[in-house]
């Protein structure tokens, strides 16, 4: 090589790149395997694959600001005799004190319930900072049961029955030991500073059979008010939606591979489970066979960012959907006004993903008391709020465009796919073709 | 005493009326009768009452009980007293898989044996077994006494944090990170204690006490399982 030609003619193996061999230098002198949070970063098909179908002269639009167009939803009334009522679709997934600050918590409960909709507790059970700004809270019940009370089945609005998460199907939570504050470790019946592993499976049921016995054990403890929902990753969706509905679900909550995780190691965020969009519409078939579908209602969460995906999502056939990860960030997470802080601890704004550390310069995933001061919940909920309000109108414009009254109205036939693998996944056609690949015939 | 016929009445209008207060004005007892194998019987129970089941339960009997004290003439299902926070809870014959599982407090006496994972993820509760436990007893256990007059099953405490395990006859074998620890005086005594209030005459002498090596407390390369014989999570 010439020296005119500087670093030109090198060439970066497409199969061992500079993330690869960093991973493997890593590996190498750790002996563990990497453990981070955020979700999965890999490219996948997703919803920008997808395209609406405005309407022209064969579909009769809706005025873009002043028409009416609903975004509402019930969740819980085929079972319970006091169902949730979201004001809009778009809920706040599980994540849990200990994974996240108490502040910021709270900020989500403030945010949602400017907003009308609900949150959704984690593992490690409630704190009165999420109850107390939450109008409407899910309780989650998880395998690991930590913190599990009575008392708070009985205050919560919604009992979501964790199976899985999409970041992780098939294993169990994990809060490492700098994050097993005082007060997480009483709220968990842990030791401070332990590493801490959730278990994977429940511990007193296996398998439908049990779980709807379970969930009858639920039901009566709460008098049958309570809206039950059944929480799964996705990965054998279609089969597992019909489980969960036998279980007798009032909801099934399916969370793609790209939805995130406080902590979880690299090669379960990156490599086990499904993206959304392949999976909504097995979640949708299950449903639609058993006469289920807008029944029991379905939500569905990974990878949500813009109303664009709201609407897509709610085409295929949810209800509607979950946001995690894009809360954190309508909270503050990764925002370039703590890049010097993401730099002195070998991130960036942007990149940080590093939530099982405990050091988040945002002061959102953390139990440091000094970095969880740094999130204000009141200005932190109005810019969830905000954000939770874009996702809307965004949604309700296409849907107008559509020619739709309400969120509820789109539809498969509104959509069309920019390439043939998502065209096959979401089940629409390739733009400009009445052909769905693989479901022809 | 009220009296309640699951013959009559449904599982639903009998736990609406326990969850009520009670309905009979004064002594709040009941007696429930007929309970033929049916779940979630007597669960979710918020206040102090006396209760008494005669005859068999399904699963989940008595689940996350607070306060209220529950004796069943007969053996129970799944999950008995599963997440119990407070009062007692005592089968007279033998349960299940899972009893106990997950409780936080109050105390779980089984006269007979317990099947798999008795005390499995315990917070708390104290459990007394007159007879013996089955496989994964006190799995994950957190806090709590798990007390087995009888014998204990494979990978006994198996992942076990805190709790504290006093088993009289044989332990086929003990699970990751659980191991054999002293007999000190304050463990007698707190066993006896427990045998008491189970009405048991064993004596304290004649167990062994088990707990956690606490080796697996923080993750290290060292603690992996690399034999594909599970994991340590």
């Amino acid at each position: 090589m010439s020296e005119s030609n500087g670093n030109w003619g090198l060439q970066e193996s497409a199969t061992f790149d500079r993330g690869v061999i960093s991973e493997i230098h890593r590996a190498a002198e750790t002996g563990v395997y990497d453990i981070r949070g955020f979700g999965a970063k890999r490219s996948m098909p997703h919803f920008d694959d997808l395209l609406f179908l405005g309407a022209s002269m064969s579909r009769y639009p809706l005025e873009g600001y002043r028409e009416k167009c609903d975004t509402d939803v019930v969740l819980g009334d085929l079972n319970a005799s006091r169902p949730l009522h979201l004001s809009i679709p778009v809920a706040i997934a599980g994540m849990s004190f200990g994974a996240l600050s108490a502040q910021a918590k709270e900020a989500l409960g403030r945010g949602a319930s400017v907003m009308g909709t609900s949150t959704t507790t984690g593992d490690g059970g409630m704190t009165d900072e999420e109850r107390g700004q939450s109008s409407q809270l899910v309780y989650q019940y998880l395998p690991s049961r930590y913190g599990m009370n009575p008392d708070h089945l009985r205050m919560a609005d919604a009992i979501e029955v964790v199976l899985g998460q999409g970041a992780k199907p098939g294993g169990g939570g994990m809060l490492m030991g700098q994050k097993i504050s005082e007060r997480v470790a009483e709220m968990r019946t842990l030791p401070a500073g332990v590493d801490q592993r959730s278990a994977c499976r429940h511990p007193d049921w296996t398998g439908p059979d049990d779980l709807a016995i379970k969930i009858e054990e639920l039901r009566e403890i709460t008098d049958w008010e309570k809206p039950i929902y059944i929480k799964i990753g996705a990965s054998r969706t279609y089969y597992d939606v019909k489980l969960a509905v036998k279980s007798g679900a009032d909801v099934v909550v399916l969370d793609g591979m790209q939805g995130g995780t406080a902590a979880t190691q690299e090669v379960f965020i990156e490599h086990v489970g499904i993206p959304i969009l392949a999976a909504i519409p097995q979640a949708v078939q299950a449903l639609q066979e058993m006469g289920m579908h807008r029944r029991v209602k379905l939500i569905v969460s990974g990878g949500i960012r813009s109303g664009a995906d709201v609407a897509k999502a709610m085409a295929l056939g949810a209800d509607a959907v979950g946001i995690g990860t894009a809360a954190m960030i309508a909270l503050g997470c990764n925002h370039p006004r703590w890049d010097e802080d993401y730099k002195q601890i070998g991130s960036a704004a942007g990149f940080y993903d590093d939530y099982q550390a405990g050091n988040d310069p945002a002061g959102i995933s953390t139990q440091d008391p000094e970095l969880a001061a740094r999130l204000d919940p009141e200005f932190a909920g109005r810019r969830l709020a905000n954000y939770l309000k874009v996702l809307t109108l965004e949604a309700q414009t296409i849907a107008r465009a559509c020619g739709k009254a309400h969120l509820h109205n789109l539809e498969p036939e509104d959509l069309v796919a920019l390439n043939v693998e998502a065209a096959s996944m979401a089940r629409v056609p390739l733009a400009g073709t009445s052909w769905v690949p693989g479901w022809e015939g | 005493m009220s009296s309640f016929s699951l013959a009559e009445g449904s599982v639903r209008e009998l736990n609406a009326s326990l969850h009520a207060g009670g309905g009979q004005v004064g002594d709040n007892e009941w007696l429930i009768t007929e309970p033929d194998g049916r779940h979630a019987l007597a669960c979710g129970l918020n206040e102090p009452m006396e209760v008494v089941i005669d005859g068999n339960a399904g699963y989940y009997c008595a689940g996350k009980n607070q306060h209220a004290n529950v004796t069943i003439n007969g053996t129970v299902g799944v999950g008995v007293a599963e997440n119990m926070m407070s009062g007692r809870v005592r089968v007279r014959g033998n349960a299940s898989q899972s009893a106990g599982a997950t409780g936080h407090g109050g105390l779980l006496i089984i006269d007979g044996d317990a099947s798999a994972r008795c005390g499995i993820s315990m917070k708390g509760i104290d459990i007394v077994v007159g007879g013996s436990v089955g496989h994964m007893s006190a799995f994950m256990g957190q806090a709590g006494r798990l007390v087995v007059c009888g014998d204990a099953g494979e990978s006994l405490g198996d992942s076990l944090y805190e709790a504290r395990l006093y088993v009289r006859g044989d332990v086929k074998s003990l699970g990751s990170d659980c191991v054999e620890k002293p007999m000190r005086d304050e463990h007698r005594a707190e066993l006896r204690e427990l045998l008491d209030q189970a009405g048991y005459d064993a004596q304290p002498d004649e167990f062994k006490r088990y707990g956690s090596a606490r080796r697996l407390y923080n993750m290290h390369v060292d603690n992996a399982r690399l034999d594909g014989g599970g994991g340590n999570e």
